[in-house]
Protein backbone atom coordinates (compact mmCIF):
# COMPACT_ATOMS: atom_id res chain seq x y z
CA UNK A 1 0.00 0.00 0.00
CA UNK A 2 1.25 3.27 -1.04
CA UNK A 3 1.79 5.53 2.62
CA UNK A 4 2.90 8.56 0.82
CA UNK A 5 3.02 9.55 -3.01
CA UNK A 6 4.86 13.07 -4.74
CA UNK A 7 4.31 13.97 -7.68
CA UNK A 8 6.50 16.90 -9.80
CA UNK A 9 7.55 18.75 -6.58
CA UNK A 10 9.12 21.60 -7.47
CA UNK A 11 10.64 24.48 -5.35
CA UNK A 12 12.62 28.10 -5.77
CA UNK A 13 13.94 30.20 -3.51
CA UNK A 14 14.64 33.61 -4.70
CA UNK A 15 15.32 32.44 -8.49
CA UNK A 16 17.50 29.42 -7.09
CA UNK A 17 15.56 26.13 -7.85
CA UNK A 18 16.23 23.78 -4.73
CA UNK A 19 14.18 21.24 -6.48
CA UNK A 20 13.44 20.62 -9.34
CA UNK A 21 10.52 18.17 -10.70
CA UNK A 22 11.29 15.51 -7.90
CA UNK A 23 8.53 12.25 -7.31
CA UNK A 24 8.25 9.80 -4.95
CA UNK A 25 6.30 7.10 -3.36
CA UNK A 26 6.82 5.33 -0.12
CA UNK A 27 4.95 1.64 0.38
CA UNK A 28 4.89 -0.01 3.79
CA UNK A 29 7.47 -1.77 4.69
CA UNK A 30 10.11 0.34 2.67
CA UNK A 31 13.00 2.30 3.93
CA UNK A 32 14.08 4.81 1.35
CA UNK A 33 17.24 6.13 1.46
CA UNK A 34 17.64 10.14 0.37
CA UNK A 35 20.96 10.25 -1.06
CA UNK A 36 22.13 13.27 -2.74
CA UNK A 37 25.60 15.74 -2.11
CA UNK A 38 25.26 18.55 0.38
CA UNK A 39 22.93 21.56 -1.22
CA UNK A 40 21.13 18.77 -3.35
CA UNK A 41 17.86 19.58 -2.03
CA UNK A 42 16.97 16.58 0.28
CA UNK A 43 16.18 18.71 3.34
CA UNK A 44 13.82 21.04 1.15
CA UNK A 45 11.84 17.73 -0.71
CA UNK A 46 11.76 16.60 2.85
CA UNK A 47 10.18 19.93 4.08
CA UNK A 48 7.45 19.70 1.46
CA UNK A 49 6.52 15.99 2.39
CA UNK A 50 5.81 16.86 5.91
CA UNK A 51 4.19 20.00 4.88
CA UNK A 52 6.56 22.61 6.43
CA UNK A 53 6.89 24.04 2.86
CA UNK A 54 4.56 24.51 0.42
CA UNK A 55 5.42 23.75 -3.26
CA UNK A 56 5.53 25.97 -5.86
CA UNK A 57 4.07 22.79 -8.06
CA UNK A 58 3.12 19.46 -7.54
CA UNK A 59 1.38 18.15 -4.70
CA UNK A 60 1.85 15.46 -1.78
CA UNK A 61 -0.64 12.73 -0.79
CA UNK A 62 -0.42 10.82 2.65
CA UNK A 63 -2.36 7.90 2.35
CA UNK A 64 -4.75 9.25 -0.48
CA UNK A 65 -5.47 12.39 1.61
CA UNK A 66 -4.05 15.61 -0.44
CA UNK A 67 -1.76 17.52 2.17
CA UNK A 68 -2.60 20.75 0.71
CA UNK A 69 -6.39 20.46 1.33
CA UNK A 70 -6.41 17.98 4.37
CA UNK A 71 -2.98 19.38 6.33
CA UNK A 72 -4.29 18.14 9.98
CA UNK A 73 -5.09 15.03 8.70
CA UNK A 74 -1.89 13.95 6.91
CA UNK A 75 0.24 15.38 9.45
CA UNK A 76 -1.17 13.51 11.94
CA UNK A 77 -0.32 10.49 10.04
CA UNK A 78 3.35 11.05 9.64
CA UNK A 79 6.44 11.91 12.18
CA UNK A 80 9.33 14.17 11.31
CA UNK A 81 12.56 14.53 12.83
CA UNK A 82 13.86 18.01 10.93
CA UNK A 83 17.61 18.73 10.53
CA UNK A 84 19.27 19.10 13.37
CA UNK A 85 17.06 17.90 15.69
CA UNK A 86 15.53 21.13 17.34
CA UNK A 87 13.66 21.15 20.44
CA UNK A 88 12.94 23.27 23.33
CA UNK A 89 15.76 23.21 24.68
CA UNK A 90 14.96 24.77 28.14
CA UNK A 91 12.14 21.88 28.44
CA UNK A 92 13.26 18.93 30.54
CA UNK A 93 13.12 15.21 27.79
CA UNK A 94 10.14 14.24 29.69
CA UNK A 95 8.45 17.47 29.73
CA UNK A 96 9.33 17.60 25.82
CA UNK A 97 8.11 14.68 24.86
CA UNK A 98 5.24 15.17 27.14
CA UNK A 99 3.98 18.40 25.55
CA UNK A 100 4.57 16.70 21.50
CA UNK A 101 2.36 13.75 22.80
CA UNK A 102 -0.26 16.15 23.56
CA UNK A 103 0.22 18.09 20.73
CA UNK A 104 -0.36 14.90 19.03
CA UNK A 105 -3.66 13.67 20.42
CA UNK A 106 -2.18 11.38 22.94
CA UNK A 107 -4.03 11.54 26.30
CA UNK A 108 -4.15 9.91 30.03
CA UNK A 109 -2.94 6.12 29.91
CA UNK A 110 -2.04 6.07 26.00
CA UNK A 111 0.20 8.63 26.68
CA UNK A 112 2.06 7.31 29.92
CA UNK A 113 2.31 3.80 28.11
CA UNK A 114 4.23 5.68 25.18
CA UNK A 115 6.46 7.59 26.90
CA UNK A 116 7.40 4.76 28.77
CA UNK A 117 8.19 2.67 25.67
CA UNK A 118 10.38 5.94 24.03
CA UNK A 119 12.18 6.17 27.29
CA UNK A 120 12.73 1.94 27.26
CA UNK A 121 13.39 1.81 23.32
CA UNK A 122 15.33 4.82 22.90
CA UNK A 123 17.32 4.79 25.88
CA UNK A 124 16.35 8.18 27.26
CA UNK A 125 15.66 6.85 30.60
CA UNK A 126 19.66 8.20 32.14
CA UNK A 127 18.76 11.53 30.56
CA UNK A 128 14.65 11.77 31.32
CA UNK A 129 14.70 14.79 33.68
CA UNK A 130 17.49 16.71 32.35
CA UNK A 131 17.18 19.94 29.76
CA UNK A 132 17.63 19.32 26.76
CA UNK A 133 20.36 21.94 26.48
CA UNK A 134 22.77 19.83 29.14
CA UNK A 135 22.61 16.91 26.54
CA UNK A 136 25.31 15.61 24.53
CA UNK A 137 24.64 15.54 20.49
CA UNK A 138 24.00 11.96 20.42
CA UNK A 139 21.20 12.49 23.27
CA UNK A 140 19.37 15.40 21.33
CA UNK A 141 19.58 13.44 18.11
CA UNK A 142 17.64 10.39 20.35
CA UNK A 143 15.50 12.94 21.64
CA UNK A 144 14.39 14.07 18.17
CA UNK A 145 13.46 10.39 17.26
CA UNK A 146 11.65 9.69 20.29
CA UNK A 147 9.80 12.51 19.26
CA UNK A 148 9.14 11.67 16.06
CA UNK A 149 8.07 8.34 17.27
CA UNK A 150 5.98 9.37 20.11
CA UNK A 151 2.44 8.63 17.98
CA UNK A 152 3.49 5.57 16.48
CA UNK A 153 3.12 7.41 12.80
CA UNK A 154 2.81 4.90 10.08
CA UNK A 155 5.08 7.29 7.99
CA UNK A 156 8.43 8.15 9.10
CA UNK A 157 10.60 11.27 7.43
CA UNK A 158 14.08 11.56 9.32
CA UNK A 159 16.54 13.92 8.36
CA UNK A 160 19.70 12.94 8.80
CA UNK A 161 19.08 10.61 11.52
CA UNK A 162 22.48 9.49 12.89
CA UNK A 163 24.29 12.83 11.88
CA UNK A 164 26.81 13.51 14.89
CA UNK A 165 26.28 10.07 16.74
CA UNK A 166 28.92 7.66 17.32
CA UNK A 167 29.68 4.03 16.26
CA UNK A 168 27.76 1.96 18.63
CA UNK A 169 24.89 4.87 18.37
CA UNK A 170 24.84 4.48 14.70
CA UNK A 171 24.82 1.10 14.91
CA UNK A 172 21.77 1.25 17.48
CA UNK A 173 20.04 3.42 15.45
CA UNK A 174 19.68 1.43 12.64
CA UNK A 175 18.66 -1.75 14.52
CA UNK A 176 16.15 0.62 15.78
CA UNK A 177 15.50 2.02 12.01
CA UNK A 178 14.91 -2.11 10.98
CA UNK A 179 13.36 -3.54 14.13
CA UNK A 180 10.61 -0.20 13.06
CA UNK A 181 10.25 -0.61 9.59
CA UNK A 182 8.16 -3.50 8.75
CA UNK A 183 4.44 -2.05 9.25
CA UNK A 184 5.73 1.63 8.65
CA UNK A 185 7.15 3.24 5.50
CA UNK A 186 10.69 5.52 6.19
CA UNK A 187 12.15 7.61 4.67
CA UNK A 188 15.92 8.63 5.93
CA UNK A 189 18.02 11.40 4.32
CA UNK A 190 21.75 10.53 4.68
CA UNK A 191 25.49 10.87 3.05
CA UNK A 192 26.81 8.30 4.74
CA UNK A 193 26.72 5.38 2.08
CA UNK A 194 27.35 2.58 4.32
CA UNK A 195 23.87 3.40 5.88
CA UNK A 196 22.12 3.11 2.61
CA UNK A 197 23.81 -0.59 2.26
CA UNK A 198 22.95 -0.96 5.98
CA UNK A 199 19.13 -0.48 6.47
CA UNK A 200 17.22 0.61 3.06
CA UNK A 201 15.85 -1.43 1.04
CA UNK A 202 15.42 2.18 -1.81
CA UNK A 203 18.07 4.21 -2.91
CA UNK A 204 17.16 7.57 -4.10
CA UNK A 205 19.76 10.02 -5.55
CA UNK A 206 19.47 13.83 -6.01
CA UNK A 207 21.90 16.34 -6.78
CA UNK A 208 21.29 20.10 -7.82
CA UNK A 209 17.02 19.33 -7.22
CA UNK A 210 16.82 16.68 -9.61
CA UNK A 211 16.09 12.69 -9.08
CA UNK A 212 19.00 10.91 -10.72
CA UNK A 213 18.14 7.26 -9.45
CA UNK A 214 15.59 5.24 -7.56
CA UNK A 215 15.99 1.77 -7.48
CA UNK A 216 15.93 -1.10 -5.45
CA UNK A 217 18.93 -0.87 -3.47
CA UNK A 218 19.89 -4.64 -4.04
CA UNK A 219 19.66 -4.27 -7.52
CA UNK A 220 21.96 -1.43 -7.68
CA UNK A 221 24.47 -3.32 -6.10
CA UNK A 222 24.45 -6.42 -8.27
CA UNK A 223 23.38 -5.21 -11.08
CA UNK A 224 26.45 -2.48 -11.34
CA UNK A 225 28.66 -5.15 -9.32
CA UNK A 226 30.23 -2.14 -7.65
CA UNK A 227 30.15 -0.45 -4.16
CA UNK A 228 27.32 1.92 -3.86
CA UNK A 229 29.70 5.17 -3.17
CA UNK A 230 30.98 3.84 -6.63
CA UNK A 231 27.48 4.29 -8.00
CA UNK A 232 27.24 7.72 -6.17
CA UNK A 233 30.04 9.34 -7.74
CA UNK A 234 29.51 8.24 -11.21
CA UNK A 235 25.80 9.65 -10.61
CA UNK A 236 26.26 12.45 -9.28
CA UNK A 237 29.37 13.80 -10.91
CA UNK A 238 27.84 12.93 -14.55
CA UNK A 239 25.37 15.42 -14.79
CA UNK A 240 27.89 18.52 -13.75
CA UNK B 1 -14.37 23.23 18.06
CA UNK B 2 -13.05 21.46 21.65
CA UNK B 3 -10.33 19.79 19.77
CA UNK B 4 -9.58 23.49 18.87
CA UNK B 5 -8.87 24.72 22.01
CA UNK B 6 -7.62 21.95 24.02
CA UNK B 7 -4.79 22.55 21.42
CA UNK B 8 -4.51 26.18 21.59
CA UNK B 9 -4.50 25.59 25.90
CA UNK B 10 -1.65 22.99 25.67
CA UNK B 11 0.24 25.55 23.55
CA UNK B 12 -0.80 28.07 26.02
CA UNK B 13 0.41 25.78 28.98
CA UNK B 14 3.71 25.20 27.34
CA UNK B 15 3.99 29.08 26.60
CA UNK B 16 3.50 29.77 29.66
CA UNK B 17 5.31 27.79 31.73
CA UNK B 18 8.22 28.82 29.73
CA UNK B 19 8.62 32.58 31.39
CA UNK B 20 8.91 30.04 34.93
CA UNK B 21 11.99 27.56 33.54
CA UNK B 22 14.18 30.45 33.09
CA UNK B 23 14.98 33.13 35.79
CA UNK B 24 13.19 35.86 33.27
CA UNK B 25 9.81 35.40 34.90
CA UNK B 26 11.12 36.49 38.25
CA UNK B 27 13.30 39.09 36.97
CA UNK B 28 10.58 40.34 35.19
CA UNK B 29 8.29 40.60 38.00
CA UNK B 30 10.60 41.96 40.44
CA UNK B 31 11.36 45.22 37.59
CA UNK B 32 8.20 45.67 37.02
CA UNK B 33 6.97 45.64 40.88
CA UNK B 34 9.69 47.99 41.42
CA UNK B 35 9.54 50.75 38.50
CA UNK B 36 6.26 50.82 38.78
CA UNK B 37 6.13 51.45 42.50
CA UNK B 38 9.14 53.12 42.19
CA UNK B 39 7.77 55.71 39.97
CA UNK B 40 4.21 56.49 41.75
CA UNK B 41 6.09 57.09 44.83
CA UNK B 42 9.14 59.00 43.99
CA UNK B 43 8.01 60.42 40.56
CA UNK B 44 4.73 60.34 40.75
CA UNK B 45 4.79 61.86 44.14
CA UNK B 46 1.76 59.56 45.91
CA UNK B 47 2.06 60.82 49.48
CA UNK B 48 2.29 64.56 48.38
CA UNK B 49 -0.30 64.71 45.67
CA UNK B 50 -2.61 63.90 48.82
CA UNK B 51 -5.19 62.36 46.68
CA UNK B 52 -6.97 59.11 47.37
CA UNK B 53 -6.41 57.84 43.71
CA UNK B 54 -4.63 55.93 41.74
CA UNK B 55 -3.45 58.49 39.23
CA UNK B 56 0.43 58.38 39.98
CA UNK B 57 0.35 55.21 39.66
CA UNK B 58 -1.53 54.41 35.99
CA UNK B 59 -0.21 57.36 34.50
CA UNK B 60 3.41 55.50 33.94
CA UNK B 61 2.37 52.61 32.43
CA UNK B 62 2.26 53.19 28.79
CA UNK B 63 5.94 54.00 29.46
CA UNK B 64 6.68 50.93 31.58
CA UNK B 65 5.12 48.72 28.65
CA UNK B 66 6.94 50.49 26.07
CA UNK B 67 9.81 49.01 27.17
CA UNK B 68 8.39 45.76 29.03
CA UNK B 69 6.39 44.15 27.28
CA UNK B 70 9.06 43.69 23.61
CA UNK B 71 11.05 42.41 26.66
CA UNK B 72 8.48 39.65 27.11
CA UNK B 73 6.89 39.14 23.59
CA UNK B 74 10.45 39.29 21.87
CA UNK B 75 11.05 35.66 22.22
CA UNK B 76 7.36 34.51 20.75
CA UNK B 77 8.75 33.88 17.36
CA UNK B 78 12.23 35.36 17.28
CA UNK B 79 13.29 32.23 19.24
CA UNK B 80 11.18 29.08 17.72
CA UNK B 81 13.15 30.60 14.36
CA UNK B 82 16.10 30.92 15.84
CA UNK B 83 16.25 27.08 17.17
CA UNK B 84 14.51 25.71 14.25
CA UNK B 85 11.38 24.30 16.69
CA UNK B 86 9.42 26.60 14.33
CA UNK B 87 9.62 23.61 11.52
CA UNK B 88 8.50 21.10 14.71
CA UNK B 89 5.54 22.92 15.33
CA UNK B 90 4.35 23.59 12.16
CA UNK B 91 4.28 20.20 10.87
CA UNK B 92 2.34 19.03 14.12
CA UNK B 93 -1.42 18.87 13.37
CA UNK B 94 -2.15 21.65 14.30
CA UNK B 95 -3.48 25.66 12.87
CA UNK B 96 -1.35 28.37 12.62
CA UNK B 97 -4.35 30.20 14.65
CA UNK B 98 -3.91 27.94 17.50
CA UNK B 99 -0.23 28.83 17.37
CA UNK B 100 -0.53 32.55 17.64
CA UNK B 101 -3.27 32.48 20.04
CA UNK B 102 -1.46 30.25 22.07
CA UNK B 103 1.48 32.13 22.43
CA UNK B 104 0.05 35.69 22.71
CA UNK B 105 -2.46 34.55 25.80
CA UNK B 106 0.53 33.09 27.33
CA UNK B 107 2.29 36.52 27.57
CA UNK B 108 -0.94 37.90 27.93
CA UNK B 109 -1.79 36.18 30.90
CA UNK B 110 1.84 36.72 32.53
CA UNK B 111 1.28 40.46 32.25
CA UNK B 112 -1.64 39.89 33.93
CA UNK B 113 -0.09 37.65 36.75
CA UNK B 114 2.02 40.99 36.59
CA UNK B 115 -0.61 43.39 36.96
CA UNK B 116 -1.96 41.19 39.72
CA UNK B 117 1.28 41.90 41.97
CA UNK B 118 0.40 45.10 42.28
CA UNK B 119 -2.62 45.09 44.20
CA UNK B 120 -0.28 46.31 47.68
CA UNK B 121 -0.99 50.00 45.99
CA UNK B 122 -4.47 49.61 45.65
CA UNK B 123 -4.48 48.09 49.53
CA UNK B 124 -2.51 51.15 50.45
CA UNK B 125 -4.40 53.36 48.74
CA UNK B 126 -7.51 52.53 50.21
CA UNK B 127 -6.16 52.32 53.88
CA UNK B 128 -5.11 56.08 53.53
CA UNK B 129 -8.29 56.97 51.97
CA UNK B 130 -11.55 56.75 50.07
CA UNK B 131 -10.52 56.07 46.45
CA UNK B 132 -13.05 55.56 43.94
CA UNK B 133 -12.44 51.63 43.76
CA UNK B 134 -14.46 51.95 40.49
CA UNK B 135 -12.23 54.21 38.45
CA UNK B 136 -9.33 52.12 39.47
CA UNK B 137 -10.99 49.09 38.62
CA UNK B 138 -11.22 50.24 34.89
CA UNK B 139 -7.43 51.52 34.95
CA UNK B 140 -6.08 48.05 35.67
CA UNK B 141 -8.56 47.12 33.07
CA UNK B 142 -7.35 49.52 30.75
CA UNK B 143 -4.20 48.68 31.58
CA UNK B 144 -4.19 45.31 30.47
CA UNK B 145 -5.86 46.11 27.82
CA UNK B 146 -2.93 48.19 26.53
CA UNK B 147 -0.56 46.03 27.36
CA UNK B 148 -2.35 43.07 25.22
CA UNK B 149 -1.88 45.86 22.26
CA UNK B 150 1.89 46.39 22.82
CA UNK B 151 2.54 42.07 23.40
CA UNK B 152 0.34 41.79 20.20
CA UNK B 153 2.58 44.17 18.03
CA UNK B 154 5.73 42.48 19.26
CA UNK B 155 4.27 39.18 18.68
CA UNK B 156 3.68 40.19 15.31
CA UNK B 157 7.22 41.52 14.88
CA UNK B 158 9.24 39.12 16.14
CA UNK B 159 7.99 36.58 13.21
CA UNK B 160 9.60 38.46 11.30
CA UNK B 161 13.53 38.50 12.53
CA UNK B 162 15.79 35.13 14.17
CA UNK B 163 17.27 37.71 16.68
CA UNK B 164 15.88 38.16 19.91
CA UNK B 165 17.75 41.51 20.33
CA UNK B 166 16.40 43.01 17.09
CA UNK B 167 13.05 42.25 18.11
CA UNK B 168 13.03 43.77 21.11
CA UNK B 169 14.24 47.24 19.21
CA UNK B 170 11.91 47.27 16.09
CA UNK B 171 9.43 46.44 19.12
CA UNK B 172 9.61 48.94 21.33
CA UNK B 173 10.44 51.46 18.71
CA UNK B 174 6.76 50.68 17.31
CA UNK B 175 5.02 50.81 20.53
CA UNK B 176 6.94 54.06 20.72
CA UNK B 177 5.10 55.40 17.74
CA UNK B 178 1.59 53.73 18.97
CA UNK B 179 2.10 56.00 22.25
CA UNK B 180 3.07 59.08 20.60
CA UNK B 181 1.24 59.05 17.75
CA UNK B 182 -1.50 61.78 19.33
CA UNK B 183 1.50 64.11 19.58
CA UNK B 184 3.13 67.23 18.03
CA UNK B 185 6.62 64.66 17.37
CA UNK B 186 4.57 62.32 15.23
CA UNK B 187 1.63 64.70 13.68
CA UNK B 188 3.69 67.48 12.24
CA UNK B 189 5.96 65.19 10.45
CA UNK B 190 2.28 64.04 8.91
CA UNK B 191 0.58 67.03 9.02
CA UNK B 192 2.62 68.83 6.00
CA UNK B 193 2.43 66.60 3.55
CA UNK B 194 -0.80 64.63 4.26
CA UNK B 195 -4.40 65.14 4.18
CA UNK B 196 -6.09 66.02 7.42
CA UNK B 197 -8.42 63.02 7.61
CA UNK B 198 -5.16 60.89 7.53
CA UNK B 199 -3.36 63.03 9.73
CA UNK B 200 -6.46 62.86 12.53
CA UNK B 201 -6.92 59.40 12.12
CA UNK B 202 -3.03 58.74 13.01
CA UNK B 203 -3.60 61.03 15.88
CA UNK B 204 -6.55 58.76 17.26
CA UNK B 205 -4.65 55.41 17.03
CA UNK B 206 -2.56 57.07 20.08
CA UNK B 207 -2.26 54.67 22.72
CA UNK B 208 -1.72 57.66 25.58
CA UNK B 209 -5.43 59.40 24.58
CA UNK B 210 -7.05 56.10 25.18
CA UNK B 211 -5.21 55.38 28.22
CA UNK B 212 -6.00 58.69 29.12
CA UNK B 213 -9.49 58.57 29.31
CA UNK B 214 -9.17 54.73 30.94
CA UNK B 215 -7.71 56.75 34.06
CA UNK B 216 -10.42 59.04 34.42
CA UNK B 217 -12.74 56.00 34.97
CA UNK B 218 -13.89 56.44 31.39
CA UNK B 219 -14.08 53.47 29.74
CA UNK B 220 -16.42 54.20 26.56
CA UNK B 221 -16.86 52.09 23.46
CA UNK B 222 -14.74 53.35 21.19
CA UNK B 223 -11.57 53.05 23.26
CA UNK B 224 -12.95 49.41 24.28
CA UNK B 225 -13.02 48.55 20.21
CA UNK B 226 -9.77 50.16 19.49
CA UNK B 227 -7.91 48.52 22.02
CA UNK B 228 -9.44 45.16 20.67
CA UNK B 229 -9.26 46.09 16.97
CA UNK B 230 -5.86 46.61 17.59
CA UNK B 231 -5.37 43.37 18.94
CA UNK B 232 -7.34 41.29 16.42
CA UNK B 233 -5.25 43.16 13.43
CA UNK B 234 -1.96 42.43 15.08
CA UNK B 235 -2.75 38.89 15.54
CA UNK B 236 -4.15 38.45 12.29
CA UNK B 237 -1.19 39.86 10.33
CA UNK B 238 1.06 37.77 12.98
CA UNK B 239 -1.19 34.51 11.60
CA UNK B 240 0.29 35.66 7.76
CA UNK B 241 3.10 36.50 8.63
CA UNK B 242 4.36 33.23 10.13
CA UNK B 243 2.65 31.51 7.12
CA UNK B 244 4.76 33.66 5.06
CA UNK B 245 8.25 33.56 6.69
CA UNK B 246 8.56 30.46 8.75
CA UNK B 247 11.00 28.60 6.88
CA UNK B 248 13.13 32.33 5.64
Amino acid sequence: MTLLNAQNLKKTFDNIVAVDDISLSLDVGEVVGFLGPNGAGKSTTMKMLTGFLEPDEGSVFVKKLSLHDSPLKAKSLMGYLPEGAPAYSDMTVSSFLNFIGLMRGLKDNLLVNRLQEMSDQINLDSVWDQPIETLSKGYKRRVGIAQALIHDPEILVLDEPTDGLDPNQKFEMRNLIKSISKKKGIIISTHILEEVEAVCSRTIIIANGKLLLNKKTNELLTTKNKKLDDVFREITNKKK
Amino acid sequence: MKEYFDKLLIIFVREFNGYFRTPLASIFLLVFLALSSGMSFFMGQFFQRGQADLNSFFVWHPWLFLILMPAIGMRLWAEERNSGTIELLITLPVTNSQLVLGKFFASWIFTLIALLLTTPIWISVNYLGEPDNGVIFISYVGSWLMAGCFLSLTSCLSTLTKNQVIAFIVSTISCFIMVMAGFGLILSSVRSWAPIWLTESIGSLSFLSHFKRIQYGVLDFTTLIFFVSMIILCLWINMQLVHLKKAD
